[in-house]
């Protein structure tokens, strides 16, 4: 099977990117300079991220919003014009089948991003269960990007020829950049303010090398967007959440709509529901919580975590490096009874048994857009 | 890429070697292994007194994304180790051929020759 290619990649090879493969795409994983100084740069000033891989789903139809409702558990009847919400696809058994974002941009008109590795399948997936009075549509000739940093709404703000840049956290508005027709959200996965855009493939590179031109702006790779996502304590699908983990136990128990519980308690018909709602009324087996090794030694993807009785009560699910905090940071899922922050447990290693500690996320607090 | 030293011995695994006096080997990662792992953030390296084995794992470097082992040259012991890599691994990534990681007493010097010359290795590396 032949790799695909975002608008961008004749970009990021002037540029000078190390690429790798993710999810059937050549992607940069970081430039010249470093995922390190990638991943300060942008918590300091702004990070410019090619996320073309990415799938984008346009949906329209007057039932749409019911129909989203019996495949995800959040609300989206009262989802304004504008206004965007984070969701997951659940699964009968009550496992996240992926995360997306789903943007209501006009009167029975969607659009929804969905991970890069799990696009064609959830494109099928609404095909065969969203009802026909509905166009579903993956669309292929359109880049995003992501602007990340304090200064990035500073960037934006100076480069729009149409439309406003002052908008709230997950909101969303057509505007021009620069005269090219593009839509931005102040949503991302890096915990900071800022935007992702998204721009037809035609424009991609041109809107691109506008915004890299501009004070403050430099490129960041996936090495930094995963650094960046873990300090601020969000979810890899695949690797945080997957059809095993269900959304109490991955602490995103807050994405059910308040109305399917008490005192409202509306029938909810979302795959797996009575499993999810019974959960957040009592407790899970087990939560994703952060895990702060001691040490220096990264305490990686796959690494066992055991208590002080020598007892197997966690895996960790996401590890690395924080450049912010100078020390190693991972997420695992941790046995109920084991899970309390201060809890002091031991990662196994290379044979060897760690101290770590659990700890809550956000490992860097979020600084988002508060309006 | 800087050009390579063409006083060491460098093996497939990507560590530099250099032969000093009294059978001593003096061990690094090349300026291509620290280019492809990026930003260091972690040296496992051997105990000093500890036997180490040609082409047996006995380091690990750790970089932001990935962990790479890094294999002994020689048979021999470990007789020091640059422990200021703990707290500053970075140290490779500015200067790989100055950060040495540890130097073996070899049993027999003459398994370098099994390594490559700088030509070869640059050879390699290019492909």
């Amino acid at each position: 099977m032949s790799l695909n290619k975002t608008a961008l990649f004749e970009l990021h090879l002037e540029l000078g990117a190390k690429m790798v493969v993710f999810a059937d795409y050549q992607m940069p994983i970081s430039y010249p300079t470093g995922i390190i100084k990638e991943h300060l740069h942008t918590r300091t000033y702004a990070g410019f991220f090619d996320i073309s891989h990415m799938g984008q789903v346009s949906a329209k139809g007057k039932q749409f919003a019911v129909e989203l409702e019996k495949l995800a558990p959040s609300s989206f009847l009262n989802l304004q014009v504008s206004r965007q919400r984070y969701t997951l696809l659940t699964n009968d058994q009550g496992g996240i089948i992926d995360d997306l974002i789903v943007s209501h941009i006009g009167d029975d008109n969607w659009i929804l991003v969905v991970n890069a590795a799990c696009k064609q399948q959830d494109y099928r997936y609404f095909e065969q269960r969203i009802s026909e009075s509905c166009l579903i549509e993956l669309l292929e000739d359109q880049a995003l990007f992501a602007l990340q940093g304090p200064l990035a709404a500073t960037v934006i703000q100076k480069l729009l020829t149409k439309g406003c840049s002052a908008i709230p956290f997950m909101a969303t508005a057509q505007v021009a950049i620069a005269e090219i027709p593009c839509r931005i959200s102040r949503c991302g996965y890096t915990g900071e303010d800022g935007y992702e855009i998204s721009v037809a493939n035609q424009y991609a590179e041109k809107l691109a090398r506008i915004l890299l031109a501009q004070e403050y702006v430099a490129p960041v790779g996936l090495g930094a967007r995963d650094s960046l996502r873990l300090e601020a304590g969000l979810c890899l699908y695949g690797h945080d959440i997957d059809v095993t983990t269900t959304p109490v136990e991955a602490d995103l128990g807050w994405v059910v709509a308040r109305k399917y519980l008490p005192p409202d308690g509306k029938q909810p018909e979302f795959p797996g529901a009575q499993k999810i709602i019974a959960e957040l009324q009592s407790e899970p087996t087990r939560r994703r919580v952060g895990i702060l090794p001691l040490g220096r030694m990264p305490v990686r993807e796959g690494v066992e975590l055991f208590n002080q009785k020598d007892e197997l009560v966690g895996n960790v699910t996401s590890g690395g490096y924080s450049p912010c905090i100078g020390s190693p940071i991972a997420m695992a899922y941790v046995a109920n009874d084991n899970c309390n922050e201060g809890t002091e447990l031991t990662a196994l290693v290379r044979d060897r048994h760690v101290p770590v500690k659990v700890v809550s996320m956000p490992f860097i607090p979020h600084r988002y857009f508060q309006s | 890429m800087s050009k390579l030293p063409d006083d060491l011995k460098y093996a497939k695994s990507h560590e530099w070697t250099k032969l000093e006096d009294n059978q001593i080997v003096r061990v690094g990662i090349t300026d291509f292994a620290q280019d492809e792992l990026g930003d260091l953030v972690y040296i496992e390296l051997p105990k000093v007194g500890q036997r180490v084995s040609a082409g047996k794992q006995c380091a690990v470097v750790e970089s932001v994304k990935t962990a790479s082992d890094l294999y002994s040259p020689v048979d021999g012991e470990v007789v020091e180790i640059n422990e200021a890599l703990t707290d500053e691994p970075e140290r490779v990534n500015e200067d790989c051929y100055d950060s040495w990681l540890f130097c073996i007493k070899a049993d027999n010097p003459s398994q370098l020759n099994q390594l490559m010359n700088s030509d070869e290795y640059e050879a390699m590396i290019s492909d």
